[in-house]
């Protein structure tokens, strides 16, 4: 399968890998996206085919009086179209492979002018034919008038076909969101197991918390990336996974949460926050031998919510490299799911790293019935 | 060996070490030892190893401020120059990490034996018979090799002055100066003494230091600029030379007339 086919039917496919989801991606972007379908198709052929023979015929008895005029006139028409459709598919069929790829621009070049010369030059057989002692201008007309007709009609199908094709592009952004946020994060289990492990005997019953903590926070981790969840559970993850790093980290993790302000009950992907916290105490607090505060505050701002996280910078590097991902990732998720009404914004001030987003008010319908809740000191 | 063994913990995290603890409780009918002390990182190790000298450290790769490796590198270092000392013998060190697929894979090719957390008594008693059995020299080069493997260049240098183990940042040092057998660390406030060889510390360095004499590099960020000197002593004068003038410090260095032809391409 050529790998710049448009066709339809390579969107259709359950089973996705990151790859074509990448793919997928750059397609919806519209950057590579072919602009002219693969006329080589014959699902494609029938789609340009008998919409432009129907669109014809109807024209054809919406114009005349009488049956008989109505069939005159459709092969009027059908003497140029069907040629100049015909040979137009079986260029550009051979030919969209070469400019794939290219500017845009001559792309849409090849598309609109293959049909128009191919239908001015049918007009202008026709002509010589049918009318050979037609005057100047009017030959000019008419000749001028089909290959215009053409572009137009050729216009239409492409849109068309570029639309068709964003259309079934939803399941790519899905595959991808689920791509992004699948990251398995081994360094954090055996990380977090070891810490089980190290209170086991010496505090049987924190074990039995954190275990409990790392079982909500994988369930939150192999749930569907799709999956809008409220605020507030959002934020009960968040202190679970904090809740566990704080035993591994002690003295050197402090935390301050500012919610007054927070509305709960706002929608928001599932895992939005927590690795944007975690990304917080990786650069910010894992790497400094000394005691590092991250700030989280969330609050309502008019029709949108703000969420602000804040950590120390430190001039070691990481203890370990990898998830550097997080911030991209999330971006990237923001991007897919809000479009242009999530916003991500980061920066550097009195030695702390700064990180501001913002994503439109949402709330849930029906409240839920089971609502979780934390507690550390259980 | 006679008496029971002495081990160090070294994990910058309490439950970790804990942990440690008790699977090393759980072996000791096996495996007889004395645990001689836990540090939290590499300025506390450094002091422990010196004061309490165990025979075995088992040490995490990931803390903040220094790995593992290079903690062990200052390790191996020190028990490299320990011929002229009263002599040192360079404890054993078993790694410990979490999952880390690069240096897993580090460890894969190398002689030293690591040990993945949560980790298990059996798999740390094995670990604890096979590290006594590698050689010392063995040893040491294994950790060089790891050191290479994961690329870990040293942020500190490790300066051990009347017992004590003072870790020098590297970003603080404005030059080194060979001098008979020891090499000067020059640093805004003082000076120090390493035994160590200028050119395998022009090698490591490279991207921040530069040679401008056969016995000096000097740290790129801290030269101020040259100038042209002719000496004048002994009635004749001599051949004028170039020296570096220094930021934070009065005193200037020589540029040798080979170095020069590179060193000037740093005047801009």
């Amino acid at each position: 399968m050529a790998p710049s086919d448009g066709k339809a039917a390579d969107y259709k496919s359950d089973t996705l890998s990151v790859e074509q989801a990448l793919k997928a991606r750059r397609q919806t972007e519209g950057g590579q996206a072919p602009v002219i379908p693969d006329t080589c198709n014959l699902g494609i052929v029938l789609r340009i085919l008998v919409p432009l023979n129907v669109i014809a015929l109807l024209a054809a008895i919406v114009l005349s009086a009488g049956p008989m005029q109505a069939m005159s006139r459709f092969l009027d028409i059908a003497v140029i179209l069907e040629p100049s459709a015909l040979a137009s598919l079986v260029i550009l069929c051979v030919a969209r492979k070469g400019v794939n790829g290219a500017a845009l621009p001559l792309q849409w070049a090849m598309g609109l002018g293959v049909p128009a010369l191919l239908a001015g030059l049918a007009a202008l057989i026709v002509q010589r034919f049918v009318e050979p002692e037609i005057g100047a201008l009017d030959a000019f007309w008419g000749v001028a008038g089909r290959a215009a007709g053409a572009a137009a009609a050729a216009w239409l199908l492409i849109e068309y076909f570029r639309l068709r094709a964003r259309a079934y592009s939803p399941s790519f952004s899905e595959a991808r969101l689920q791509a992004l946020q699948a990251r398995i994060r081994p360094h954090f289990l055996f990380n977090s197991l070891n810490t089980v492990l190290g209170l086991m005997r010496s505090d049987p019953r924190r074990a039995e918390t954190t275990l409990e903590n790392l079982a909500d926070l994988f369930r939150v981790f192999m749930r569907d990336a799709r999956e809008l969840v409220p605020l507030d559970d959002e934020v009960v993850t968040c202190k679970e996974y904090l809740a566990i790093e704080q035993l591994r980290l002690g003295e050197r993790l402090q935390v301050r949460w500012r919610l007054d302000l927070m509305p709960g009950d706002a929608l928001l992907p599932s895992l939005l926050l927590q690795p944007l916290i975690e990304n917080a105490v990786h650069h910010g607090i894992e790497p400094s031998a000394d005691t590092g505060t991250v700030e989280i505050s969330i609050e309502r701002a008019g029709e949108r919510v703000r969420v602000e996280i804040a950590n120390p910078v430190t001039t070691t590097p990481p203890v370990r490299p990898g998830n550097q991902m997080a911030l991209s990732n999330v971006r990237e998720r923001l991007m897919l799911l809000y479009d242009i009404e999530a916003e991500l914004k980061t920066g550097i001030a009195n030695d702390r790293f700064r990180l501001q987003l913002e994503f439109p008010y949402r709330r849930e319908r029906r409240r839920r019935d089971v609502r979780r809740y934390f507690d550390p000191d259980r | 060996m006679s008496d029971a063994t002495s081990i160090l913990i070294v994990d910058d995290e309490a439950p970790a070490r804990a942990r440690l603890r008790e699977v090393m409780a759980d072996l000791a009918p096996e495996f007889p030892h004395r645990i001689v002390g836990e540090s939290a990182n590499a300025p506390e190790a450094l002091a422990q190893i010196e004061s309490q000298r165990p025979q075995i450290v088992l040490m995490d790769v990931q803390m903040p401020g220094m790995t593992g490796i290079e903690l062990a590198r200052h390790i191996s270092a020190r028990a490299a120059e320990a011929d002229h000392d009263a002599p040192k013998p360079m404890p054993l060190v078993i790694f410990v990490t979490a999952f880390d697929e690069f240096a897993v894979e580090a460890f894969e090719v190398n002689a030293l034996d690591y040990l993945l957390k949560p980790v298990r008594a059996q798999r740390l008693l094995g670990a604890l018979k096979r590290a006594q059995t590698l050689l010392p020299a063995e040893h040491l080069e294994a950790i060089d090799q790891l050191a290479r493997a994961t690329n870990t260049r040293r942020r500190h240098l490790s300066v051990h002055e009347r017992g004590r183990v003072i870790l020098v940042p590297l970003d603080q040092v404005l030059y080194l100066k060979a001098e008979l057998k020891y090499i000067t660390v020059r640093t805004r406030e003082r000076e120090y003494l390493i035994e160590e060889s200028l050119t395998s510390l022009e090698d490591e360095f490279k991207d921040r230091f530069v040679r401008i004499h056969r016995n000096a590099l000097v740290a790129r960020p801290s030269i101020a600029g040259f100038e042209r000197v002719t000496p004048t002593g002994d009635g004749e004068a001599g051949d004028p030379y170039w020296q570096v003038v220094l930021r934070e410090v009065t005193e200037k260095l020589p540029v040798s007339r080979r170095q020069w032809s590179i060193v000037k391409g740093l005047v801009s």
